[in-house]
């Protein structure tokens, strides 16, 4: 996307035009335009994969500068591919994906189809509930640690007074089998209104004359809700799961201040066990071979989701 | 009164309504508290059951700018008395003031972060939009994949090289660093938004403005520009709130003098166990304004949530 493609741009600029005016022509403001911004996304964002592909076939190692790298070919991806630790992180990173898109498009559909009923001050209602998504995830991350302290935290507090279980009983954060809860429903609690908006510009998206029309051939609510509402909001549900499971597969900081990755490795994601290789143990060829991992895999999964995503939309 | 039969029914709006309402208040529960939390005093933060009532403290707002210090019985004694309400209530905890905090500096740093990158962000992208919303640029189809393909990278993984990148040239640690860093994060999605705000735009008015003599640079600033002025402010409220939020490169680039205000919050400790009233004081300066923008602007802010997602 370099030269070739700038040439491109300015080629694909109407000549006429730019000959009939004074000043600069067309072709050069589309250059002058257009460049920076290229020159600054290529500086920050593709030189950089490239050298992290670069450095993957490398051991190189950030903190011992003036030490030769050297040249392993294959062997950082070897290691990762054949490490167990790396699949039980994806396993915690895959747990904590499915929970978080499948309560956050279960809540956040039904928000958007209670809302969309339009009852009086909806929109005011609407604007309380997107606020936890505006915020900063680290910021909120940490407090939340705060909601969940077993014998004063709001949380306990919450699920006693409904429960009636004791406060002291039970540690969020601290306990293997609830931490990776823990962090889902924080997230959940995030990022239920992303979906929620997407949903609800989905459902508005569908003409009402459609739901007449099902109401003159007498087809039941129930009847509408499944053969009309659903099929016609499914390529925003399913944009608003590509987009939540793209972020969440990246998932770092509300995570890292949650639980820093524990207790043990429970609530270690991808995101965290690779800061770990990168900026703990400084293993810089390895921990950029994993990145390339993720990136592939990401990448991929994503593209076959997108022509899914597409083919539901022709139809 | 118009009545559709689409439309449901009384009951059915207030059962909706009551939901809704329902979640709302559940939803808000933290962010109160965080609030809260603030002005309270620390044995009311850590008292049990939760304190819906407290005598309200500054102490949390006291201690989150000051640093304090633990002077001997003989020297507190002979201190002359407090000379200002906020050293009254650090002697109350029986410690004297030693300086302000770092607190001041990191949020000054997230300002200057934040706008920075949102300004140099808005004059990049607003005229890439314009350059690809009127000639005809071959990449346009491609574009909304390469917007997601640059946003499925976890940002450690790219802060590797960023990082190697900024050593070298000596840019980490630094506001320019982290501005040019932050422009480049945004802008994929800042020309993606703008170009739809421009598109809507007539040809007409700019055609007019040339035949009258204005050069293409000229017809640009002064006729395209006002009308996308509500469209640059909506995607510029973005940026800003990505740039203010943002905790991954600002915890592995910056430790000092760059260092913004996210990374800085959670590690705020008091004397002898975390200090929650200042970190709740701490973070309620910080979220406090994001809360009050989005309820004031929430007519742009919702529109563009989901336009970004839902335009294609």
């Amino acid at each position: 996307m370099t030269d070739a493609s700038m040439d491109k741009i300015a080629r694909a600029t109407p000549a006429p035009m730019a000959r009939r005016i004074r000043g600069l022509s067309d072709r050069t403001i589309a250059w002058i335009f257009v460049a920076p911004s290229i020159f600054l996304l290529l500086a920050v964002n593709i030189f950089p994969l490239i050298w992290t592909i670069r450095l993957s076939f490398t051991d190189y190692r950030v903190n011992r500068p003036n030490r030769e790298a050297e040249w392993v070919g294959l062997e950082n991806y070897q290691r990762i591919l054949s490490d167990s630790g790396i699949w039980s992180t994806m396993q915690a990173t895959a747990h904590f994906l499915i929970w978080t898109i499948v309560l956050q498009v279960l809540i956040g559909f039904a928000l958007a189809y209670l809302i969309n009923m339009k009852f009086r001050g909806n929109d005011l209602w609407t604007t309380i509930i997107v606020l936890p998504m505006m915020l900063s995830p680290a910021v909120v991350g940490n407090f939340w640690t705060f909601l969940y302290q077993p014998q004063i935290g709001l949380f306990n507090y919450v699920i006693a007074f409904f429960t009636g279980a004791d406060p002291a009983s039970f540690s969020m954060i601290g306990d293997v089998n609830l931490a990776p809860w823990a962090i889902i429903i924080a997230d959940t609690w995030m990022w239920t209104p992303f979906v929620m908006l997407i949903c609800l510009a989905g459902l508005r998206s569908i003409p009402d004359s459609i739901y007449e029309a099902a109401e003159c051939d007498r087809a039941s609510k129930w009847r509408q809700f499944w053969t009309l509402t659903i099929p016609m909001a499914l390529p925003f549900l399913m944009l608003a799961v590509l987009f939540r499971g793209i972020e969440n597969f990246k998932m770092f900081d509300l995570v890292v201040q949650l639980t820093g990755g524990g207790p043990g490795n429970t609530t270690t994601l991808t995101s965290i066990d690779l800061k770990r290789e990168a900026f703990e143990r400084w293993r810089t060829g390895y921990s950029s071979a994993y990145a390339v991992i993720l990136f592939v895999t990401v990448f991929g999964l994503a593209s076959i989701y997108v022509k899914a995503l597409t083919k539901v939309k022709e139809r | 009164m118009s009545f559709s039969v689409t439309s449901p029914s009384p009951a059915a709006k207030w059962l909706a309504g009551i939901l809704v309402i329902g979640y709302a208040i559940i939803t808000i529960l933290p962010l109160v508290w965080i609030i809260a939390t603030g002005f309270k005093s620390p044995a009311d933060a850590i008292a049990y059951p939760p304190k819906l009532v407290f005598e309200p403290s500054l102490e949390g707002y006291v201690n989150l700018f000051t640093t304090r210090t633990r002077v001997t019985e003989n020297d507190f004694a002979a201190l002359p008395p407090a000379s200002s309400w906020y050293e009254q209530i650090v002697r109350d905890q029986g410690m004297v003031i030693a300086g302000p905090s770092r607190y001041g500096e990191r949020y000054l740093n997230s300002i200057i972060i934040g706008f920075g990158s949102t300004a140099l962000c808005m004059v990049l992208g607003t005229a890439a939009a314009y350059a690809f919303s009127r000639f005809r640029v071959p990449l346009k189809d491609d574009l909304l994949f390469f917007i997601l393909s640059t946003r499925m990278m976890p940002p450690i993984a790219v802060a590797i090289p960023i990082f190697l990148m900024f050593r070298e040239i000596g840019l980490n640690d630094t506001h320019l660093g982290m501005i040019l860093l932050y422009t480049a994060v945004n802008l994929s999605l800042s020309v993606w938004l703008l170009k739809g705000f421009i598109d809507e735009i007539p040809v007409e008015y700019e055609e007019a403005a040339l035949i009258d003599g204005y050069t293409r640079f000229q017809a640009f600033i002064k006729v395209v520009l006002p009308q996308a002025a509500t469209g640059i402010a909506s995607t510029a409220i973005f940026c800003l709130i990505f740039a203010w939020n943002e905790y991954a490169f600002a915890v592995l680039l910056t430790s000092g003098a760059a260092q913004t205000a996210p990374p800085f919050i959670p590690t705020i400790i008091g004397v002898g166990g975390k200090d929650w009233p200042a970190v709740a004081a701490g973070a309620t300066i910080f979220l406090v304004p994001v809360m009050v923008f989005t309820i004031l602007l929430r007519k742009h802010l919702l529109r563009g949530i989901t336009f970004g997602a839902v335009r294609k």
